[in-house]
């Protein structure tokens, strides 16, 4: 099964955007799910409701939205025009924007319950023996929530490669820029080859089942057993 | 040398407001029923909480006052909680490490070698919390706490989750610590034997409010206070071993108002122990009786009579050569051997349970 060097950039570009977009989740969203796990703040419902938003929404609504923010007319696409940056539609920054939206929840979720899972109890024992709070951050929250790490990472990474919709609406097609995997097969089957639709749609699949296969596998090696000690 | 704490804090129902002023050094063991505020005052010693009004000062050192509050991890301090709360990442000896390595050198006084070897947690060290028992584990949160050279030790319940067995494993190690380190103790507890065992002063707290304090043996021969109506009241003396009798594995122990046998001790001559004896072992006489089976007789004089928890019993507070005992008694028999203050009495006393 060969791919054609375009179905190769198509592959690499869905992989980068897997992996930056995944990346920067990582870090905006830790401060949201810590947030989220520690606060009592009774608007907290609607902001979990906005956060999981993405899962129930159609992609297609999400890149609309998308486009219309982000695009030259938009509020941020606007603003980046005027600073001279230029504005995000059909652009790989624009994808990394959508997918950072889209796949939100498939990071925070994890996060929060990881945090949540830790409990206060240790942390107050880790203030009580002198550690200040990013100090009990670093040294306790951080590693007990690992394994909320590492299944935040993968789902945002194995969602990621699968993104059509809010591409679709937000990205087009551009080869090299924003033409994704998910885009290249759709491509193909608009043009009826089924082959080359068929060897980039496999390999997608292996990769995500590797992917989550490799999470599980993780996360029983990781197990923290006894969480509260 | 004192721990002045005033606090105030509202809890949706509950209010906490105290103002004490706790001797520096020793164990004080805050004691009350459950609902009490015995943790959520330990809580506020610590900084857990932040009470709406408070003011703490330890040994000197100002904690909280007014507008200024020392947030928890700058408060020289060790807590252990009801659960070992130990961190599950790290073994035994990184556990015991995380507050070592935060304390600064010049600060540090607590030696690794004497915790782990006071403690017993040599064999545990390498282990994780998981596989430790749960002993194991308060053990290790014990020692945590010491070896970041706290100037204050907190303990809130620490033997509650624990069995029988392991609270008689843990006990005489807390002893030791108390013996051993001199860090003053705020301990937490609603067991009246943790109380005889541990304890040099008692705050007694009833609905957030201080009801009583003072050192343990003038608050447990309080006839007004709900310490002598427990089923097991009873008071705490300290004595020195006096004189081992090897034929009859006995020995006696010498204290300000005489002496009483015990079943043999270990501790040597010279040793100063602590022993408790319940109201409800000693009895009273008129006459010295040498036809009983009952080996420890002391003669005392009648301070105080007091109603007891049931309609026919009574308090007798006596006064032994300066020291004070209690007798549960019946009315009946008051009635029968005119009991009042001021006449002397053979105490007979059937059972005296040595601490330590």
């Amino acid at each position: 099964m060969m791919l054609s060097a375009d179905d190769m950039t198509a592959l690499w570009v869905t992989v980068q955007l897997a992996a930056v977009s995944t990346g920067l989740l990582l870090l905006l969203a830790t401060p949201l799910a810590w947030w989220l796990a520690h606060t009592r703040w009774r608007g907290r419902a609607l902001i979990e409701a906005l956060v999981t938003l993405p899962l129930v929404l159609p992609p297609t609504v999400l890149g609309f939205y998308l486009l219309l923010l982000l695009g030259p007319q938009g509020a941020v696409g606007g603003f980046l025009e005027r600073i001279g940056v230029g504005h995000l539609a059909f652009s790989f920054s624009g994808l990394v924007v959508g997918s950072m939206v889209y796949s939100l929840p498939f990071v925070v979720q994890p996060l929060h319950n990881a945090f949540a899972a830790t409990g206060s109890r240790v942390l107050e024992a880790a203030a009580t023996l002198r550690a200040a709070s990013l100090d009990r951050f670093l040294t306790i929250s951080l590693p007990l929530a690992r394994r909320g790490y590492l299944t935040a990472a993968v789902l945002a990474f194995a969602h990621t490669l699968g993104e059509f919709g809010v591409i679709i609406m937000l990205g087009g097609n551009i080869p090299g820029e924003t033409r994704v995997a998910s885009i290249a097969i759709y491509n193909h089957v608009e043009a009826m080859d089924y082959a080359a639709a068929h060897a980039l749609a496999l390999i997608l699949v292996v990769l995500s089942l590797s992917l989550l296969t490799l999470v599980y596998a993780l996360n029983r090696r990781l197990r923290i057993v006894g969480v509260t000690g | 040398m004192s721990i002045d704490a005033r606090f105030r804090l509202r809890q949706g129902e509950f209010l906490l407001d105290v103002d004490l002023s706790l001797p520096g050094e020793g164990v004080t063991v805050i004691f009350g029923a459950s609902g009490a505020g015995k943790s959520t005052l330990l809580r506020c010693v610590a900084g857990l909480e932040q009470a709406t009004a408070g003011a703490l000062s330890v040994n000197g050192v100002v904690w909280q006052r007014e507008a200024f509050f020392l947030p928890v991890h700058q408060r020289a301090l060790g807590v252990v909680f009801q659960e070992p709360s130990l961190f599950p990442h790290l073994n035994g000896a990184g556990n015991l490490r995380y507050g070592l390595k935060r304390t600064p050198v010049h600060e540090r006084r607590i030696s690794w070698d004497d915790v782990v070897q006071l403690l017993g947690i040599g064999p545990v060290l390498q282990q994780y919390p998981h596989t430790m028992s749960g002993g194991e584990r308060q053990r290790i949160a014990l020692g945590r706490a010491l070896l970041a050279s706290p100037r204050l030790l907190l303990l809130d319940e620490p033997l509650a989750a624990l069995d029988d067995a392991r609270k008689a494993e843990i006990l005489p190690f807390l002893e030791q610590l108390r013996d051993h380190f001199s860090v003053p103790m705020l301990y937490v507890t609603h067991s009246l034997r943790e109380v005889a065992r541990l304890a040099d002063s008692l705050v007694l707290l009833e609905a957030g409010k201080v009801r009583a304090h003072g050192p343990l043996q003038a608050m447990l021969s309080r006839l007004d206070l709900p310490l002598a109506l427990v089923e097991d009241a009873g008071v705490v003396i300290e004595a020195v071993v006096a004189e081992h009798d090897a034929q009859w594995h006995l020995s006696r122990l010498e204290f300000s108002g005489g002496s009483l046998w015990v079943t043999r001790s270990s501790e040597p001559l010279g040793a100063a122990v602590r022993c408790r004896v319940l109201a409800r072992d000693v009895s009273l006489a008129l006459e010295r009786n040498e036809n009983s089976s009952i080996v420890n007789l002391l003669q005392a004089e009648v301070v105080e009579v007091a109603a007891a928890d049931f309609p026919a019993h009574l308090l007798v507070k006596l006064d032994a050569g300066g020291t004070i005992i209690l007798s549960r008694i019946t009315r009946q028999s008051q009635a029968r051997i005119h009991i009042f203050p001021g006449k002397r009495f053979w105490v007979q006393i059937k059972s005296v349970a040595l601490l330590r």
